[in-house]
């Protein structure tokens, strides 16, 4: 519970312009050690970008952020090595073999081989997926492809894992599933930031963030923002803060 | 002690980046070994090819159908048209007996060439020490009907001397035609260097494109570029398999041309590959810039056969001869990349000529490839941050 104090994400004023257009407007939070963070939005909201200038692959206009204690603008080597990321798409290779994307990805992070292979190992039967472990990866059902990209992400134990609306096409059962493997990592002190839009999603996360138009519209955990905007639940309180971006649309 | 340490850091990390890069590229072999498509185009296509313009498209003109009509029926007609016969670019259909008839077999097509040769020829010949044959040829394909006059020219001309001997002309002059580095003008020869430099070409820009904007379109590249693979490298890691693959289709276009079509290789095969090596990693450059540029397979597809095979026919000398377009034209050609490498290869292979006779082509290549090297990198940059 000591851990929990530790800040591993911290942004101040962060912002992201695109010529006139502001993706990402003046964000500041902080994200703690083993914490499943969430982060909500409609399409266009800016989840995403902010999510791209976190990870490095974006640098931001103006603000600060620290991640994993070192700087966005200056240490981004540093900061990728202690991520592991999920993109929107899926984000393993169709024609290699499980096995091989595990070889691969374990490579690139720079595990050693017998790393690689311990590891390996044991993802592979954690995922139930034995015999499947030589059949080419597009092969295999979205669900699985998911659970085992989400597990690649994190095969390296990095201090951080960023997944972009991992869960996008597959069942709520398939869901939880993929839910149990985020648990689990975030219980051997791994911080989960999510993108999601799925709202029973944003209840399954420690806290969560709405973003409005490249702003934080709200920020706490799903009990708390649901007695702020007396709302029964979590869809209901997207709504609220949608309805307000409209209006400041129009 | 605090350098040490800090040199050992350096050290493990640059063994680190081995070890990634080594990953890289065979998980990179699985992806071209394992797709049919590719294989078929990496390899199935520089065979057809090269069997294709070594076998079916050549410009020579072989056992040409022509018809006779003998007038004179007399020995030395009799010798002539078997000297016609016995070389290996006519066959004698057949010998009709009247103009009409000869016209008919024209008209069908079936002949390039007819032979009228007029009543009293051998008279003609030996008395007046003058006779006239006609040879009319079907001129619908000009370069044919050219070629084949040449060939019945020097025949013709071959019997004369032969009937000549023993006896003394003055102020004969014999002209002695030498056809340097392909005496017997074989088409291969101009073929071979061309297909090498299109297949080369087709190959290296736009499969190294098409990979490499793969992975954008497929996501994986996001992930690759968040890992702590250094960006740049993703890329070489990416051009790595396809200069092997590359060199290997080199290997085996000179193996087929050499075993199969009986081209020579004159000159040194080290600089052969030398120069190929050289291209490859130029056209390599060249599918770098492409995919930097573009988002999806298909406009890289499309920018690689419209910006790259097209200029590659039509101005690397292969196809049309570059002295006979006009000066803007002809500027242009020259940042075309093939043009140097067919140049090269053609001197290199046929010529036999050594690296004093190619360094400027070097020199060029080596300008465009450093060229695209650098607006690949700056661009590749740009697109990150």
């Amino acid at each position: 519970m000591i851990n929990m104090k530790e800040l591993v994400i911290e942004t101040r004023n962060l912002s992201k312009r695109f010529g006139d257009f502001i993706a990402v407007d003046n964000i500041s939070f902080e994200v703690n050690k083993g914490e499943i963070f969430g982060f909500l939005g409609a399409n266009g909201a800016g989840k995403t970008t902010a999510m791209r200038m976190l990870c490095g692959l974006s640098i931001p206009s103006s603000g600060d952020a620290m991640i994993a204690g070192f700087d966005v603008y200056k240490e981004t080597e540093s900061i990728k090595k202690n991520i592991g990321y999920m993109s929107q798409k899926f984000s393993l290779y169709e024609n290699l073999t499980v096995e091989e994307n595990i070889q691969f990805f374990g490579g690139i992070y720079g595990l050693s081989n017998s790393d690689i292979k311990e590891k390996g190992r044991a993802l592979i039967q954690k995922l139930g997926l034995e015999s499947e472990s030589r059949k080419l990866v597009g092969s295999l059902p979205l669900g699985w492809k998911q659970k085992l990209s989400f597990s690649v992400a994190v095969i390296h134990e990095p201090k951080i894992v960023f997944l972009d609306e991992p869960t996008g096409g597959v069942d709520p059962l398939t869901r939880r599933q993929f839910w149990d493997l985020i648990y689990e990592a975030a219980d051997r002190g791994v911080t989960i930031f999510v993108t999601t839009h799925y709202m029973d999603e944003a209840e399954y996360c420690n806290r969560i963030c709405i973003m409005v138009d490249g702003k934080i519209g709200a920020m706490g955990a799903p009990d708390f923002l649901k007695k702020k905007f007396r709302a029964s639940s979590m869809d209901e309180v997207f709504y609220e803060l949608a309805r307000g971006a409209q209006r400041k649309d129009a | 002690m605090k350098f040490f340490t800090n040199w050992h850091a350096v050290h493990k990390e640059k063994m680190h980046n081995m070890k990634r890069l080594i990953s890289f590229v065979k998980k990179e072999f699985h992806h071209v070994l394992r797709d049919p498509k590719t294989l078929m185009i990496l390899f199935g296509l520089p065979i057809v090819q090269i069997m294709i313009f070594g076998f079916a498209l050549t410009n020579e003109v072989k056992n040409s159908k022509i018809v006779v009509l003998d007038q004179s029926k007399d020995a030395s007609a009799l010798q002539l048209l078997n000297k016609i016969e016995a070389s290996r670019y006519f066959e004698i259909e057949k010998s009709v007996t009247s103009r009409d008839e000869m016209e008919e077999a024209f008209k069908e097509g079936k002949i390039k060439m007819a032979i009228v040769i007029p009543d009293q020829f051998q008279h003609d010949l030996l008395h007046d020490n003058k006779a006239t044959i006609q040879i009319i040829s079907d001129a619908t394909d000009p370069n044919t009907a050219n070629m084949l006059n040449t060939y019945v020219n020097s025949i013709i001309n071959d019997f004369q001397s032969s009937l000549m001997q023993g006896t003394n002309i003055p102020y004969r002059i014999i002209p002695e035609i030498k056809m340097l580095y392909n005496p017997q003008l074989k088409g291969v020869h101009n073929f071979v260097p061309g297909v090498m430099a299109l297949v080369l070409m087709l190959v290296c820009v736009m499969m190294t494109a098409i990979a490499i904007v793969r992975e954008k379109e497929t996501g994986t590249m996001e992930i690759l570029l968040v890992s702590p693979f250094q960006p740049l490298m993703v890329i070489v890691a990416k051009t790595i398999p396809y200069l092997i693959l590359s060199l290997v289709n080199v290997t085996m276009i000179l193996a087929l041309s050499v075993l199969v079509l009986d081209l020579p290789i004159n000159g040194s095969l080290g600089l052969l590959f030398a120069v190929s090596t050289l291209f490859i990693i130029t056209c390599l450059s060249l599918g770098m810039f492409i995919s930097v540029k573009t988002q999806t397979q298909q406009a890289a597809m499309l920018i690689s056969l419209v910006g790259m095979l097209l200029p590659t026919l039509l101005f690397s000398g292969f196809m049309f001869p570059i002295e006979n377009m006009p000066l803007p034209l002809q500027i242009v050609s020259n940042i075309v990349p093939a043009k140097w490498y067919y140049i090269m290869i053609k001197s290199i292979m046929i010529k036999g000529l050594g690296f004093m006779y190619i360094w400027k082509p070097i020199l060029i290549l080596s300008g465009i490839t450093l060229f695209f090297i650098v607006v690949s990198i700056k661009n590749f940059k740009i697109r990150l941050a």
